[in-house]
């Protein structure tokens, strides 16, 4: 399917597929059986997208992370839970809906959920801010996150976000309070935490949702301290030209690959030929049984030794000699 | 000549009678004033002028603060690497160290303040902007955990402009880093103070530097999440005036207090002993 938002090096797959849907209609219309043309068509179309989705370099993974096609949290909601409901507002100041959360269902057992929602059109954009919180949403999350404690439920975070929204009115309310606030009270929060980068995961705004026992990141989402624009602005005085850019993606090591690496993460969630955005449903069962897989693994802890083992993991987080 | 009448000798111009060398003369940065050096200095780098807190060094807040300039600094050995191979990092280092000293962008220290016994950490902005990489992270960790040890309280100094880019992911994890080791404290009721000083803004004020027991800040000193710059570009209009500063803080209630640099030292003991349940030190009276 040909869109709008078609990244330039999917072009060969969006051809390979128009060719066939093309031969697949002709062939209807004039009643012939083309199955025996079609079948190696669709081979080397599957081929193709292993092929290109492989060798994407690190800007090409940052596109297909923004990707506004890709499941969102509340397509993971949809397709991974069941028995949403949404809570809202921070008991504070007002509901920000660059964060959403709510208890559900994963295979029948209540979590509670937490994550950044982008939007999908720009009407949906400037309600949820692009999926830039304010204060009042990382205190949501915090509320959210008290209350699974409270009753003994997991928590599960969504991460995707560019950062945490730098204004006038983030700043008065205490933008650095409330997210330093939230990464040490994920610290000690004594029931499971899992949080899985599903898109872009920004710098402190990202890590904000982020501090867990397990952190799962889809194959092509990335994870930065700062935007490859940002970086090639700072650095080489050219946030915008292509080349820069890719020269920042590079050098921050940002794809899911390179946090394994560093040991950043505990784990990458595969996609579907073609990236998430090709399939949602089979990214979204992906990510269900690997949350299964690690609630089940984290559930064996008492909620003391969680906690101290949390804390070691991080407190081991960093590169340094002596 | 008669005997009452004196001599005249020619008068000197008064600049060579005091004999200044032309180069001891510093400016304020704020408004303008110019004083000899030594001026400054008395008046611990605050203008005399206008009260402008000049930047200073970690060493200068550590004799500031700790009784009679005594103290042992911890894990001076630690050194930054180059974990991603990241663009020119290694000389940037290389440059940083020459200029601003072997302790990376924080000092931290053990002595006294007020004859209590404390951990204290100095950012220094003057080692690559303050910026906090691994090597930042660790001596925190390590200081927080010492203070675990012996229940010393914690007294924080910061400087920063964030998290340091050219350790990407692995710097934006310091911030989880030290909130961790912050938890332990609370944890314990070991009292830690933040001190905020020009400029305190990203990954550190998104971190350790906002979750103090108490949060203090020199005057005029900017704090905040996003620096000003980023904030301008995103909302594409100038900021108020005075927005960031630490009186704005203050008013919008995210800091205790404002504090001049001379009051610190007193301030840190008093709200101290409160918090570790010591009584009033000796001689001293609530301003």
């Amino acid at each position: 399917m040909a869109t709008a938002t078609t990244l330039e090096f999917e072009k060969p797959i969006v051809e390979l597929q128009n060719q066939i849907d093309e031969l697949k209609k002709m062939a209807e219309k004039q009643q012939l059986t083309v199955g025996d043309e079609i079948a190696p068509l669709e081979k080397r179309l599957a081929d193709l997208r292993v092929e290109i989705y492989r060798n994407l370099s690190p800007l090409q993974r940052v596109l297909v992370a923004r990707h506004k096609d890709r499941p969102f949290t509340l397509d993971y909601v949809r397709l991974s839970f069941t028995d949403f409901i949404e809570l809202h507002g921070d008991r504070a100041f007002r509901d920000d809906a660059a964060i959403v959360g709510g208890w559900a269902r994963l295979d029948g057992e209540t979590v509670m959920i937490i994550g950044q929602q982008r939007g999908r059109d720009t009407k949906e954009n400037l309600r949820r801010n692009f999926g830039m919180p304010h204060p009042e949403g990382y205190r949501k999350a915090l509320r959210l996150m008290k209350l699974a404690e409270k009753f003994q439920v997991p928590v599960l975070t969504f991460i995707d976000t560019p950062g945490a929204w730098a204004g006038l009115g983030a700043e008065e309310r205490g933008q650095s309070e409330a997210i330093a606030r939230n990464l040490l009270e994920m610290s000690q929060l004594q029931v499971p935490v899992i949080a899985t980068v599903i898109g872009e995961g920004g710098s402190g705004g990202a890590l904000a949702l982020g501090v867990a026992d397990r952190v799962l990141m889809m194959e092509n989402a990335v994870y930065s301290v700062i935007t490859i624009e940002g970086c090639a602005a700072i650095l080489w005085k050219d946030g915008k030209s292509p080349a820069m850019k890719e020269r920042a993606a590079s050098a921050l090591r940002i794809t899911a690959q390179d946090l394994y690496e560093l040991r950043v993460i505990d784990e990458i969630v595969p996609e579907p030929p073609g990236g998430a955005h090709a399939n949602h449903d089979e990214t979204a069962h992906g990510l269900q049984q690997a949350l299964m897989r690690n609630l089940e693994e984290l559930r064996k802890y008492k909620p003391d030794k969680l906690v101290r083992r949390r804390r070691e993991k991080y407190l081991r987080m960093g590169q340094y000699a002596e | 000549m008669a005997w009452f009448r004196k001599e005249k000798k020619p008068r000197q111009p008064r600049r060579e009678r005091l004999e200044i060398p032309a180069d001891v003369w510093e400016k304020c940065e704020a408004c303008g004033h110019t004083d000899i050096r030594e001026k400054f200095e008395r008046n611990l780098n605050v203008c005399p002028e206008c009260d402008y807190h000049r930047r200073i060094r970690a060493t200068e807040y550590v004799n500031l603060l700790l009784d009679d300039g005594q103290y042992e600094e911890l894990d001076p050995e630690l050194r930054s690497v180059d974990p991603l191979t990241f663009p020119e990092y290694p000389q940037r280092l290389a440059r940083a160290t020459q200029n601003a000293g072997e302790a990376d962008a924080i000092m931290t220290v053990t002595g006294t303040l007020g004859a209590m016994p404390l951990f204290l950490g100095v950012m220094d902005f003057a080692f690559m902007g303050g910026s906090m990489g691994s090597v930042v992270g660790e001596k925190i960790s390590r200081m927080g955990q010492r203070s675990l040890e012996r229940k010393y309280p914690v007294v924080l100094v910061s400087a920063s402009g964030g998290a340091r880019m050219q350790e990407g992911v692995l710097s934006l994890m310091q911030m989880a880093k030290t909130s961790a080791v912050l938890s332990q404290l609370a944890e314990r009721r070991i009292p830690y103070i933040s001190v905020l000083t020009n400029p305190t803004t990203g990954g550190v004020s998104a971190s350790f530097a906002m979750l103090g027991d108490a949060i203090i800040a020199e005057p005029g000193a900017v704090v905040g999440f996003a620096g000003p710059r980023v904030i301008k570009q995103t909302i594409g209009q100038d900021l108020p005036e005075g927005f960031q500063t630490a009186e704005f803080l203050m008013e919008k209630g995210m800091l205790d207090a404002v504090v001049h640099r001379r009051d610190l030292k007193r301030t840190i003991g008093q709200l101290l002993r409160h918090m570790s349940g010591q009584p009033a030190a000796a001689g001293w009276t609530s301003p």
